[in-house]
């Protein structure tokens, strides 16, 4: 089935102060209307005043997605009545955005590298937050707080190249991690990318899904509407261009039905607002853009020696390649990226938490001491896992729940001991053993672990238990 | 000239609710006045750049510096309607 999806992502960026005036952005966990002032409250009167940082953000995003950097930016009145839009407009770009035609490229299903084109970047103020009392469905009324409304954000609007639901999520995630890389984003912070998607099938019209604020909830909402739009072909009905809301709580996408989302916006050049040169400008951030993930994977691959996989792994999220390029510097970096890539983000996903959150609890320098017990035997491999849970789960240093946890390896002579008593107690599992039944093994090395509480490297436990009973024969 | 119809579309945009005496009388009105503008249409703009601003000047930008906000009683004085410190509305999607 062909599939066509082009996407419109809102990214916040992460400035002091908001788009046009000086209210603090640091407004998540905040009390209700506590971050506002007369210009984003859209008192008469108020005169709202460029944030140079915002701005400079802003060209940094385009010139990173490869974009061709306008001369000038002007700001638009864009009308429309809604309760979290308290001037009954919103201050957006439109004939003069910052940027066109720019590129992302994606390894979308199996591997295979797909470019996706940027069709222009621009800047606008957040609006404020709708609040409803119960569901959306049966409030009666809305609750609005207007701390959000003002907020920088970036819009990111890319040409229809996505083919599938996946391919989407696949490019949101491409698209967070060049703007964590930047310094100017924060992807776990609630509601910082929010996305409206447009999607069309072969032979229908297309319609456009607002309000998806997950990076999940894109391939959700994107699959459930290419199942609607199937049905309805299939039936011989035709698609309508329409917009249609996501219901995160239900995954089901619903039409809006109302005039108030026709496209009516009457577009103005913003008469408080003045235009901004920018080609002065470009120079001087170019020179400060990082070096970008798809730079960094070829870079680990070259100077560590890394797989795809785990190059892949380690600079997806620029905190988990910042920790891993300091604890690399200080020990064996093969060993580093499998116990960076393959246990430590393992155990963050289980938790579902960030590197920049687990950093609080882990140094580099943490690890590394818990990897330098690895390399000497002092500790096994699951004691190192041990390690990590713990350091994540209540954080202490190696050496100390090394202690606390008993979790250093044990001599042979008291693995010897272990299995002497297991041999004992589980004469029928030895006799299976002895009778070819090799699952008989696994289990007799599973007691010899639940005995020594994990500190008997498993391998060593393995082949002693073996050449015990074998010698026995 | 402009039409009835888009004298509603116009009032509905601007959510005011117009009589139909009030609706002929701003029917007239408004054609009236894009009529005085229509003479601007007389005016030969090739080779003219658009004006998008009307003082010459550019780059008023500030730093990037928070600055002390409202109190939530100051923000929520106007309100005519509010509910543990939010802004209380008819509901809408």
């Amino acid at each position: 089935m062909d599939v066509k999806i082009g996407l419109e992502c809102h990214a916040q960026l992460l400035t002091q102060s908001k788009l046009f005036c000086s209210c603090s952005t640091d407004y998540h966990n905040a009390e209700p209307n506590t971050h506002v002032c007369a210009t984003c409250l859209g008192l008469p009167g108020a005169l709202p005043v460029v944030n140079e940082r915002a701005i400079r953000y802003g060209i940094k995003v385009a010139l990173a997605l490869g974009c061709t950097i306008q001369p000038k930016v002007i700001f638009y009145r864009k009308n429309y009545y809604y309760p979290d839009l308290p001037r009954g407009f919103q201050i957006t770009q439109y004939e003069f955005p910052i940027a066109f035609n720019g590129l992302v490229r994606i390894e979308s299903d199996g591997g295979k590298e797909r470019e996706i084109r940027i069709k222009r970047v621009h800047m606008e103020e957040d609006p404020g937050r709708l609040v409803y009392r119960g569901t959306i469905d049966t409030a009666t009324y809305s609750l609005v707080d207007y701390n959000r409304s003002g907020i920088p954000l970036v819009e990111i609007v890319t040409e229809p190249d996505l083919k599938s639901p996946k391919e989407a999520r696949i490019f949101l995630g491409k698209l967070r991690s060049i703007l964590e890389y930047l310094g100017v984003f924060e992807g776990d912070l609630e509601g910082a990318m929010r996305v409206d998607a447009n999607i069309s099938l072969k032979g229908g019209e297309r319609a456009e899904v607002k309000n998806i604020s997950s990076y999940k909830g894109v391939e959700k909402a994107l699959s459930f509407e290419i199942t609607r739009q199937k049905n309805l072909l299939r039936r011989g009905l035709t698609v309508q261009q329409e917009t249609r809301h996501y219901d995160e709580t239900r995954g089901v996408t619903l039409s809006l039905r109302t005039k108030e989302f026709e496209h009516d916006y009457r577009y103005f050049p913003e008469p408080d607002l003045v235009p901004i040169r920018i080609s002065n400008r470009i120079e001087e951030i170019r020179r400060e853009i990082p070096e970008l993930p798809d730079e960094k994977k070829l870079r680990f691959i070259a100077q560590y020696s890394l797989t795809m996989e785990h190059a892949n792994a380690l600079t997806f999220d620029r905190h988990i390649a910042d920790f891993y390029e300091v604890v690399a510097s200080k020990i064996d970096p093969k060993l580093s990226a499998t116990w960076i890539a393959d246990v430590l983000k393992g155990e963050l996903n289980y938790r579902s938490i960030s590197m920049r959150e687990a950093s609080k609890r882990i140094s580099p320098d943490d690890f590394v001491a818990m990897l330098r017990y690895l390399k000497k035997g002092v500790i096994t491999e699951r004691g190192a896992t041990e390690i990590i849970r713990e350091m994540l789960d209540s954080g202490g240093k190696p050496e100390e729940i090394l202690r606390s946890k008993g979790l250093a390896s044990i001599g042979s002579d008291e693995i010897e001991k272990a299995i002497h008593a297991v041999i004992k107690e589980n004469e029928a599992a030895v006799k299976d053993y002895k009778a070819g039944k090799k699952e008989a093994l696994n289990f007799l090395v599973g007691q010899v672990m639940k005995h020594t509480r994990g500190t008997a490297d498993p391998k060593e436990v393995r082949a002693m238990l073996t050449r015990k009973i074998d010698g026995e024969i | 000239m402009i039409r009835k119809e888009e004298i509603e579309h116009i009032a509905w945009l601007a959510r005011v609710a117009l009589r139909e005496d009030e609706k002929d009388l701003f029917e007239q009105q408004l054609s009236s006045i894009l009529d005085y503008f229509a003479v601007l249409d007389e005016a030969d703009t090739t080779d003219v750049e658009p004006t998008y601003h009307v003082i010459g000047i550019t780059d008023v930008v500030r730093e990037d510096e928070p600055k002390e906000a409202l109190s939530q009683p100051e923000v929520l004085r106007n309100a005519p309607k509010k509910e543990q410190g939010y802004f209380k509305s008819p509901r809408i999607l």
